[in-house]
């Protein structure tokens, strides 16, 4: 009898909804009926309404069935599905799904598909390509390669990556470092953990094309510690690129070497601020530090220290694979190349898109994403992390570009798009960005550390009716101080959501705390 | 997860020694210290200084700072509810009250018979909201009854006080 090959994600969606439970099912059921199995463990294709979403390999391919329960595996042994009959829960070819078919996956090619700790399966689809290609050019070559991508920060701030490991590159020192900044901690964002639990080795390849082009010969990867899974899965993949001699001391050739170590976070969304990140990697509190001096040239221990986001790392090996142009034929305008979004909160169809680009905002939430989960209207849609802007449903047709957006007043951040219903309470989100600014505040500089909790408390007293016009005269002062004065982006950003929130939904702050908008219509 | 041990200076001490090598090794160390014993002793701060060279003032801002690290031995064992905007978008905010009115577990607000819930700001799996952490494994798309539900299991399987 031929041996059934099924294909279940490991990656912490799945297992949220209980993917565990699901290869259990499947062993038993396949003992009990005396089929041979082989349960292969893969990363997350990105459809996440449709997690667990298990895959079948067939004569003609792989075959998706999704959702898939615990309860729904005899069916499917004994409908003949897994031999290629129909099923409600059938899919069909992930590749030939609408969802699919419209993106442009250049980083998130391979993940959902290979066995994430395979260095065979990264291989077999371009792994290392990359890195074999950059060693066999000079450093200066490799970071005129990524300049040409026309690659920029996808941590949030945009900044030109290839001038960046340019300064690190020409920057003279005993020692430099790369730092890989996975302290993913927007809500609404989780495109770093699916690199990190699908697809580990090829953030592993950038960086280490990265501390070869820079010469660096030590590298850090900070991952929050929220997330276990994509932990254990990075530092398997660690010891393994190890063993095989991708990384280590003979790395790039004989006494070439480049050693990689995973650090832990401690619960402080501040550490996504690249000094913050550096301070708590020295072992110190995660105060920011002021700029200059930049991290590019004073950064880890007073050393240049190139700091990326996962995904610009990730992006890449396939920018040395094929080429910086290749790269920068995607996209618009002076955003290059692909864009990996990240579609989450009330959304019928939330998760993993990647596309170049110039996509309007409104073919994501509707288009891919379906409008909302609840079926009630859109509201409001904040983009950009818990420091971007909400936008009103109205200005969905804006594109995602960084200018276009920042000429709107929004900005793009890690990509990731949360969608409310229309029974938020856009008052209470305000203060909630203000009372999360405070929390996560690092208390450095007096605006961020005393603004955002005097800011949480006037806004209270907008939601309570208390004086409410000279309440939000002084919460835009507040706010003016907060963007001019403080020290990092954090304070900075935080009047983002709130003066965006005031002034998209006014409604939401003028009346008594019984007669919002949201109030009415969640009581409808 | 294991049991956390109870304190043991010699075992602090070897924890401690193991990681002062690693470039930047305070946060490792104490990360190694909560796993073992379930939350960093004061006096774990003078063992670090000592090994490090630093001051234990130094040592001590380093470990008041981050969330993740308990200064004191935990009553049990802890929820991590998820609160950001995302899960706030799918019902968090609705669900978190419930869930206090019907246990009387007041979220951030300590253990309470061997269970405690603390607020946290994304766990990564904002499609699928509500979500929470517990015992390193996450749960996702939660409702009344799967939260009720974990908060039981928590409360069966936390140390007694």
């Amino acid at each position: 009898m031929t041996t059934l090959t099924v294909y279940i994600p490991a990656d912490a969606a799945a297992l949220s909804l209980g993917a565990e439970r699901l290869v259990a099912a499947f062993g038993r059921e396949a003992e009990a009926r005396g089929v041979p199995i082989d349960i292969k463990r893969v990363g997350s294709h990105g459809m996440f309404w449709l997690e667990p979403l298990i895959e079948i390999e067939t004569l003609k391919g792989r075959v998706g069935f999704g959702p898939v329960r615990p309860e729904d595996v005899p069916s499917l042994f004994d409908s003949g599905a897994l031999a290629g009959a129909e099923h409600p829960l059938k899919l069909g070819h992930v590749a030939d799904m609408v969802w699919m078919l419209r993106q442009q996956r250049l980083t998130f090619a391979r993940c959902g598909v290979i066995d994430p700790l395979s260095l065979s399966d990264y291989e077999e689809k371009d792994g290392f390509r990359g890195l074999r290609n950059a060693l066999a050019m000079s450093p200066a070559e490799v970071v005129e390669q990524v300049r040409a991508s026309g690659l920029r920060g996808r941590g949030g701030a945009g900044f030109p990556t290839g001038i960046k490991w340019k300064t690190v590159h020409d920057a003279q020192a005993d020692r430099k470092y790369v730092i890989c900044n996975a302290d993913e901690g927007d809500s609404g964002t989780f495109a770093d953990r699916m690199v990190f639990e699908g697809d580990p080795f090829m953030l592993i390849e950038g960086m280490a094309i990265a501390a070869y082009a820079v010469g660096a010969d030590k590298g850090f990867i900070y991952l929050r510690s929220e997330y276990p899974h994509a932990a254990k899965v990075m530092a398997r993949a660690i010891a393994l690129a190890e063993q095989a001699g991708w990384i280590g001391e003979n790395a790039f050739g004989p006494g070439k070497p480049f050693c990689l170590e995973q650090r832990i976070g401690a619960g402080a969304y501040i550490c996504g601020e690249e000094t913050a990140l550096i301070e708590s990697l020295e072992g110190k509190r995660a105060l920011v530090r002021a700029k200059p001096p930049i991290p590019a040239l004073h950064g880890l221990f007073g050393r240049p220290t190139l700091v990326n986001n996962v995904l610009s790392f990730a992006a890449v090996p396939f920018i040395l694979a094929e080429g910086g142009q290749a790269y920068a034929d995607f996209g618009s305008g002076k955003s290059r190349g692909t864009l990996p979004v990240q579609l989450a909160g009330n959304v019928q169809r939330g998760g993993l898109i990647e596309l170049a680009f110039g996509i309007t905002l409104r073919e994501i939430v509707e288009g891919f994403g379906g409008g909302t989960a609840s079926g009630r209207p859109i509201r409001a849609v904040q983009i950009g992390g818990p420091l971007g802007a909400y936008i009103t449903e109205s200005q969905l047709d804006l594109e995602m570009d960084y200018e276009v957006l920042a000429a709107n007043g929004a900005m793009l951040g890690h990509g990731g798009i949360v969608v409310f219903d229309d029974t938020v309470d856009m008052a209470k989100m305000a203060k909630f960005a203000m009372r999360f600014g405070a929390e996560e505040s690092c208390g450095k500089c007096t605006p961020c550390r005393i603004g955002a909790t005097r800011g949480g408390e006037v806004l209270q007293k907008i939601i309570a009716g208390e004086r409410v016009e000279q309440n939000i005269a002084l919460l835009r002062d507040l706010c003016d101080v907060m963007t001019a004065g403080s020290l990092c982006a954090h304070g900075g950003l935080v009047p983002n959501p709130v003066l965006s929130a005031l002034n998209r939904f006014p409604e939401d702050f003028s009346k008594g705390p019984q007669e919002t908008v949201a109030h009415k219509n969640a009581a409808e | 997860m294991e049991k956390p041990l109870a304190w043991d200076e010699p075992r602090a001490k070897a924890l401690v020694d193991a990681k002062s090598g690693l470039e930047g090794p305070l946060l490792p160390i104490l990360h190694d210290l909560q796993e073992t014993f379930g939350y960093v002793d004061p006096r774990a701060v003078a063992i670090i200084a000592g090994a490090l060279n630093v001051s234990r003032a130094e040592v001590f801002g380093t470990l008041s700072f981050y969330k993740d690290f308990k200064k004191q031995k935990p009553l049990g064992r802890t929820i991590k509810l998820c609160l950001a905007e995302a899960c706030q978008a799918r019902g968090a905010d609705a669900l978190a009250e419930r869930f206090e009115t019907k246990t009387g577990c007041k979220i951030d607000g300590g253990f309470h018979q061997g269970v405690e819930v603390e607020t946290v700001y994304c766990l990564g799996n904002c499609a699928l909201g509500p979500n929470a952490l517990y015992d390193g494994e996450l749960f996702g798309a939660l409702t009344d009854e799967s939260l009720a539900a974990l908060h039981a299991r928590a409360a069966r399987e936390g140390v007694a006080p």
